[in-house]
């Protein structure tokens, strides 16, 4: 039996038993790496997600439209100045989520608001021009954004976030 | 044998639950407590073997249906994706694949291990019979696994199998349509294997449970076959028979790994790496190996009804063995007769199976009749007679009594090593291809550097091959499972990312809808495709005189040769796996401006000495020159032919390099673990002797 040689005298049978069941465990561990990574994203799965290009031409001052990337909603919207000057007018101290609108926008490209369009609550896309705040309202548990993306009222905790992108021109946008 | 449990937990909390649900001293008397003869031979250890197989065939059988797409036309692009893409996804599958035929190895021999030891003798006639069930359970569910891959052998592995049920009177026809769901094998044939597929894994668990109850109850048979009497005949099942199938299992893993990473193919078909075609059927379909004993008893009676009665009763007169031998000696080793016709039937199912892998015609099939008669004379005739006139040696007393005669015998590796010898050459009698060589001469074999353990691919081969293949290859042939990106992959033709990028922008690839719904074309990206050259089966065959090349991406697996005997059992120990890419090689030099004399070569066909038939609708693609390279490599035929297979090579199995680098740490740790496993073993079991 495995335990009958005291503790107090550790014997070679003892180290025996023990490396066996060491080496054991190791290759027990090592068996369950390819059992768990299996279940990430694939090789085909991530080259899919890859950057996009958006051209922002065909957007109209007051329009927004939505992009996929990655599976998940983009809202693009071209703010008119009086929604910029909205987002600008509110102390920042005062938001949930302090944040300036200067640090959501890119600079000199003030009316092109890029936003993931998925509520921080619990994941339902907002909708667009709607809510107290002329910004975005999620119809699944009353969350409000501004003109800025940022929450304002409601159960979510932080406003909706920036994706990674760049102006590659004045009219296109690479997003990823 | 094993009472009410004298399990007491000390901790508190267990005691609380052990109140409530006795499962700790279940587990404790079956398991820990249970007494388990102490002559048990390591026959015995495939027990445990059996019950980690199914345990990772239901692990990776789930995963696996995670990535699975069981629809006609995604289920073979989704088995490459998961090849391909998942990670580690080659490994599971491979695993899966391999397991198959790893979980009957095991089964076969337990069952040889039953009948040679008479271990469905009173009072184990049900232990025996769920057996059979579980056996059969194991047939269905490994013969609708093979169908999902969805390749030729899949397809027209279900239409024969399906149709063995047209053999009913009456009724036969009504039972094919219900299983096919439709007028053909189709989608919902896939649908419904699939979801049985699933399903019957859980199934045979199930009666595996009451297989190990009725264990528990009758007791282990062993060697002696004489029921132990007193406390001495036995041990306590742990540590020593747990540490004693750990040592089993961990060699059998061994074994196991050896076809993971080396031999993942040897076990299959290449036909199955062609999409299935419910308008071809391949030249020579058999079954997968461990089904080719009773698909040669099937072949070899003349009548339909009859040859599936034959096939099917050539399970079932298993159940009825406890009745059929009544011999009152269980084990053979004390009965001299039996033991002989014993190993007779032994080789007779291996040259059934053998048979089975042969095509039906000519000597092979008066062989399988006498074979099919010895297989079913030995159940009806022999050891009904035996019982009666064999006269048996004593048995010994008592177990003890069998074990002290033994003492100073080394039987356990011996037995051990005869077990894996016995199971190789199981393999060799009934692995092999039956495709017929009608002509067709074996291309020369060439010195690949990908073949072998440690085999790599030769990255300048390969962008070499990838040049010949887009300025040559590609005007016919499509690329369809490779994306731009792979060619950056470790392992891969060694594309840097913006290599890559660079080299896929040169493509044109068809995109869309737009907003305006039109498609548009625009420059290829690594994530697309190699684009195909034509957009349908139609347009190929229209602008290749009705002949359709083949995609390229997994040519190199879906084609080879029969190696013949004794080749293919060489081949298991050398790792011989080259048979595609030899055929491709062989098949782009094999060009004869004449045909021989007496050859009648139709109208648009070239003849090619390598081609089955010789008559191909390809003219030979490839000259002196056509291709320029810049790294001084000679621009020969020869050459283009190596570096275009090399590149082939690594389009139909992208991670063998890294297979094979797994292979190596997984079996240095083996070694390792089952060295361990074998000391520590000894150790517990000096205890006992």
């Amino acid at each position: 039996m495995t335990t009958a040689s005291s503790a107090d005298h550790p014997t070679r049978r003892d180290f025996l038993f023990v490396a066996t069941g060491a080496v054991a465990a190791v290759g027990g561990a090592a068996t369950l790496v390819p059992f768990i990574s299996q279940m990430n994203p694939d090789a085909s799965t991530i080259a899919a997600g890859a950057p996009i290009e958006v051209d922002l031409a065909p957007i109209a001052e007051g329009q927004d439209i939505k992009v996929f990337w990655r599976g998940k909603p983009i809202f693009i919207s071209h703010r008119t100045k009086k929604q910029i000057d909205e987002a600008r007018k509110v102390p920042v101290a005062s938001l949930p989520d302090p944040q300036s609108d200067e640090a959501r926008v890119k600079p000199g490209k003030d009316q092109w608001l890029v936003v993931i369009g998925i509520c921080t609550h619990l994941g339902c896309i907002p909708i667009a021009h709607e809510g107290q705040y002329d910004g975005f309202f999620c119809p699944c548990h009353g969350s409000q954004y501004d003109t800025s993306g940022r929450i304002r009222s409601g159960p979510a905790p932080t406003n909706l976030p920036v994706p990674p992108y760049q102006f590659v021109s004045d009219t296109k946008i690479q997003i990823g | 044998m094993s009472g009410p449990s004298d399990y007491q937990p000390t901790n508190p909390a267990l005691k609380w639950i052990e109140r409530r649900l006795p499962i700790l001293g279940l587990m404790h008397s079956s398991f820990v407590a249970y007494p388990t003869p102490r002559n048990l031979n390591y026959w015995w250890t495939f027990g445990a073997i059996l019950s980690m197989m199914l345990g990772v065939q239901i692990i990776t059988g789930v995963i696996l249906a995670m990535h699975y797409t069981p629809h006609v036309d995604m289920a073979f692009k989704s088995v490459e994706s998961i090849v391909r893409d998942v990670n580690y996804g080659w490994l599971l599958r491979n695993m899966h694949a391999t397991g198959a035929s790893m979980f009957f190895v095991a089964v076969y021999v337990h069952m040889f291990r039953g009948l040679y030891y008479g271990s469905y003798k009173e009072p184990r006639e049900i232990l025996w019979i769920l057996g059979v069930i579980i056996y059969l359970l194991m047939m269905a569910t490994g013969f609708m696994g093979y169908v999902l891959p969805w390749g030729q052998m899949s397809f027209w592995g279900a239409t024969v199998i399906t149709n063995l049920f047209s053999a009913i009177p009456y009724v036969g026809d009504s039972i094919v349509t219900l299983l096919w769901g439709g007028y053909s094998v189709g989608n919902p044939t896939l649908n419904r294997f699939f979801s049985l597929h699933y399903l019957l894994p859980f199934v045979i668990a199930g009666v595996v449970v009451l297989h190990v109850w009725a264990l528990h109850v009758a007791g282990q048979n062993n060697p002696a076959g004489v029921e132990p009497k007193t406390e001495k005949d036995t041990v306590p099942f742990t540590p020593y028979a747990t540490m004693k199938d750990a040592f089993g299992v961990s060699c059998f893993m061994l074994f196991f790994a050896w076809f993971i990473f080396y031999m993942p193919n040897y076990l299959g078909e290449a036909d199955n790496y062609i999409p299935a075609n419910p308008g071809v059927t391949p030249a020579h379909i058999v079954p997968e190996w461990y089904y080719l004993p009773f698909y040669a008893i099937l072949r070899s009676i003349p009548n339909k009804l009859a040859g599936v009665v034959a096939m099917f009763g050539a399970i079932l007169v298993l159940a009825f063995l406890p009745w059929l031998d009544t011999a009152r000696t269980k084990s053979s080793k004390y009965r001299p007769l039996a033991k002989q016709f014993f190993w007779i039937f032994v080789v007779v199912c291996v040259l059934l199976g053998w048979l089975g892998a042969k095509p039906a015609e000519g000597i092979y099939v008066i062989a399988g009749r006498v074979l099919t008669f010895c297989y079913f004379a030995y159940f009806l005739i022999v050891l009904p007679l035996l019982s009666r006139i064999e006269k048996p040696r004593p048995v010994p007393n008592s177990i003890a009594d069998d074990v002290l005669a033994k003492a100073g015998k080394s039987a356990p590796m011996v037995s051990s090593v005869i077990a894996l010898a016995v199971a190789g050459a199981l393999f060799a009698g009934s692995a092999p291809s039956a495709r017929a060589a009608e002509g067709q001469a074996a291309p020369p074999s060439q010195k690949w550097s990908f073949a072998g353990p440690f085999g790599k691919f030769d990255r300048g081969a390969m962008q070499r091959g990838l040049k010949v293949y887009k300025e040559v290859c590609a005007s016919c042939h499509g690329l369809s499972y490779i994306a731009f990106r792979n060619l950056a992959d470790p392992g891969g033709p060694g594309f840097s990312v913006a290599q890559s990028a660079a080299f896929a922008s040169e493509y044109k690839v068809k995109d869309g809808p737009n907003d305006a719904g039109d498609m548009f074309e625009r420059p290829g990206r690594p994530a697309d495709y190699f684009p195909s050259p034509f957009p349908n089966e139609q347009a190929a065959r229209a602008a290749n005189g009705g002949a359709l090349p083949p995609d390229l991406s997994l040519i190199t697996k879906a084609r080879s040769y029969p190696r013949g005997f004794p080749m293919f059992v060489v081949d298991l120990f050398t790792q011989f796996q080259e048979q595609g890419p030899n055929y491709v090689s062989g098949l782009l030099q094999g060009y004869e401006e004449k045909p021989p004399a007496g050859f009648t070569l139709p109208e648009g066909s070239s003849y090619n000495k390598y081609f089955p038939g010789h008559a191909i609708k390809m003219p030979n693609p490839l000259s002196d020159g056509q291709v320029t390279y810049d790294d001084g490599s000679p621009a020969t035929v020869a050459q283009y032919a190596k570096d275009v297979t090399t590149f082939l090579m690594w389009t139909a199995e992208p991670h063998m390099e890294a297979r094979k680098k797994l292979g190596l740490q997984v079996f240095v740790f083996l070694i390792l673990l089952t060295g361990l496993l074998y000391f520590t073993k000894k150790k517990i079991w000096a205890d006992a002797h």
